[in-house]
């Protein structure tokens, strides 16, 4: 239970979070933090393919950009039923997971980088190139989608974020646990190993891609819902950057990594960037320092701490 | 579509290829031999470019700038991997990006404090600048074509360099087993360093001479770098051979690409969807080509010999 402590910490503070910003902040300080627990959900998503599986997608951003533009489009054309916008999201994700994963994994170490990214750069253009929803400077909504009522309490969206954030914590928590989970664990180690044994390594990888694929997706879905607002942006390969440096500073393959990762990452930025306007400078050595002087991430610190 | 600007199009698409490959050909060095993913290897071209101009400005003589601009850009590479890089050899890749992207931040930002946000321009030297007469009706600018020249020679050295000098040799001996060459008392630390110096030292130079044709803007660098890195992979890493191929290949399959899908598509689309689908697909181009390329031949067309992707 140690390493998942940060985590269920972390819960504690993001459920009381309305509260709190009812003193102090408001209703900026609740758009942060869902921005930053839809940030975790695509990072648990994306360390479940680094951390579990030793793949390192650098075009994970494209299945929020499906997400988005799937609910950006839907809602624009009028269909704003939230089950119907996910259910749309998940099957696309699943069929772009499983073309382009059964292509990626055919390769292995920097060519899988590479055409990942390949990958992610295709879908980028193809958004950029929707003239009827917006092209390159994106598509502002004009409503949320319906969720049977929910949206409309008093901070409805913000604990739908932070519910679906905790349920695929858990989900994927138990599937690193589980058999699926050590098979994957075990062929990041050895694959050969695993094959020779008579697991097909392929097909539970490319499992786990298509997981990993819908969650990113539904983050994507709850990205244009929180701001309304869907852009090319969401696909391009910095914000696939931003997601691996989001799991590597939280800590990769650890369970309360991405969660600490993500919150970490949004709160320096707008920390960083309210102290001054040239906060990259420093941001950029700060990352260098954590990389040099924190081996293991955000969560590591706390591991220590506790041994 | 006239035979004039596919000629214009031609030798643009080579021009962007030589760029390329003078950017590719420290990235697949130091990656080939070092193991080391360098993001911040965009930015050096963006601090040779902007050097160049700050130097222009100083001396009022193009080739002293060049020059200096070089040497500046050669210190700071060097710094750079005294203070940062070296201490990022043995680990794993994803650390490796991660620092490098925060030196890519931190540099991006500092230009942008120092010289402005907005982009600078620089002519090029007197002799070399201007057109010249292409066809009847046609000027080419002589920059481009210096650039080209430029580039081959450069490649020439290098070439010779890699295969015929010792240093080449250990060179190659190190992109297929660093830790063999170290063990056979060679100083592998020396020789990354001088492999990491040039390599960025020539990503600086391909900003100079990018300088009087691209505009100089903080994050130049960004983008280039990410196509250096398709061509790198496209070539087979480590090799230069491959990186050179790759680097025309890329410049001219992008340049082409941007300046005829469209009007192919219209041979068989209606004008309107032509014209929405095919600047998409021309930026999509070059990660097609790497894509196709990597799923048929997934360490490249010429990988370096010996090495193991």
């Amino acid at each position: 239970m140690r390493a998942a402590a940060p985590a269920l910490v972390a819960f504690m503070f993001l459920a009381a979070m309305p509260l709190l910003a009812e003193f102090w902040g408001g209703s900026y300080v609740t758009g942060l933090i869902m921005r930053a627990m839809i940030l975790a959900i695509a990072a648990l998503s994306l360390d479940l393919l680094i951390g579990t599986c030793g793949l390192v997608s650098f075009g994970h951003a494209a299945f929020l950009g499906i997400g988005a533009y799937t609910a950006g489009i839907a809602i624009t054309e009028g269909t704003t039923d939230l089950a119907t916008i996910l259910g749309i999201t998940i099957g696309i994700s699943v069929l772009f997971a499983l073309v382009t994963g059964a292509i990626s994994l055919r390769t292995h170490g920097v060519t899988f980088i590479m055409i990942t990214l390949a990958f992610g750069q295709m879908l980028f253009f193809t958004f950029s190139a929707l003239s009827e929803y917006g092209g390159d400077d994106g598509l502002t909504l004009w409503e949320r989608a319906y969720a049977y009522g929910l949206f409309e309490f008093e901070h409805g969206l913000f604990y739908t974020i932070f519910g679906l954030l905790v349920a695929i914590w858990l989900l994927l928590d138990r599937l690193r646990q589980s058999r699926f989970g050590r098979v994957l664990l075990a062929a990041k180690e050895n694959s050969t190993r695993m094959e020779t044994l008579g697991y097909g390594v392929f097909g539970y990888r490319l499992t786990a891609y298509v997981i990993a694929g819908v969650i990113a997706g539904i983050a994507g879905a709850l990205t244009a819902n929180e701001a309304e607002f869907v852009s090319p942006a969401l696909s391009a390969w910095q914000r696939s950057g931003d997601l691996i440096i989001v799991v590597v500073l939280g800590g990769v393959g650890r369970r309360s990594g991405p969660v600490l990762g993500a919150l970490a990452f949004v709160v320096l930025e707008e920390g960083l960037s309210s102290l001054t306007h040239d906060w990259r400078l420093i941001f950029g050595p700060l990352l260098i320092f954590i990389v040099l002087f924190a081996k293991g991430g955000l969560a590591s610190l706390f591991e220590r701490r506790q041994a | 579509m006239s035979s004039t600007l596919l000629l214009i199009q031609l030798l643009n698409g080579i021009q962007l290829g030589v760029l390329l490959f003078l950017i590719a050909a420290g990235l697949t060095l130091v990656f080939g031999v070092m193991g080391f993913i360098n993001l911040a290897h965009g930015v050096q071209y963006m601090i040779g470019a902007y050097l160049t101009v700050w130097f222009y400005g100083m001396t009022g003589h193009f080739g002293a700038a060049l020059l200096l601009a070089l040497l500046a850009a050669l210190a700071l590479a060097l710094f750079l991997e005294f203070a940062v890089f070296r201490h990022l050899y043995d680990r794993d890749h994803l650390d490796q990006v991660l620092a490098t992207f925060g030196v890519i931040l931190f540099l991006n930002q500092a230009v942008k404090v120092i010289w402005g946000p907005t982009p600078l321009v620089i002519s090029p030297p007197e002799f070399l600048a201007g057109t010249f007469r292409l066809t009847e009706n046609l000027n080419y600018s002589i920059w481009r074509i210096a650039i080209i020249m430029i580039g081959f020679t450069v490649a020439g050295l290098l070439w010779f360099l890699v295969t015929k000098t010792r240093i080449g040799m250990l060179v190659r001996a190190g992109a297929t087993n660093a830790g063999m060459v170290g063990a056979l008392g060679v100083n592998i630390r020396r020789l990354f360093m001088i492999v990491f110096g040039f390599g960025a030292m020539l990503a600086g130079f391909a900003g100079s001479i990018a300088a009087p044709i691209y505009s100089v803007e903080p994050g130049m660098g960004d983008g280039l770098l990410i196509t250096a890195f398709v061509v790198i992979v496209i070539g087979g890493i480590g090799s230069i051979r491959g990186t050179f191929i790759a680097a025309l290949l890329v410049g001219l399959v992008d340049t082409l690409g941007r300046s005829t899908i469209t009007d192919i598509l219209k041979l068989f689309l209606e004008p309107s969807a032509a014209n929405q689908i095919g600047p998409a697909l021309a930026s999509m181009a070059i990660y097609i080509l790497m894509a196709a390329v990597l799923f048929f031949r997934p360490e490249g067309l010429f990988p370096a010999q010996g090495r193991r992707a």
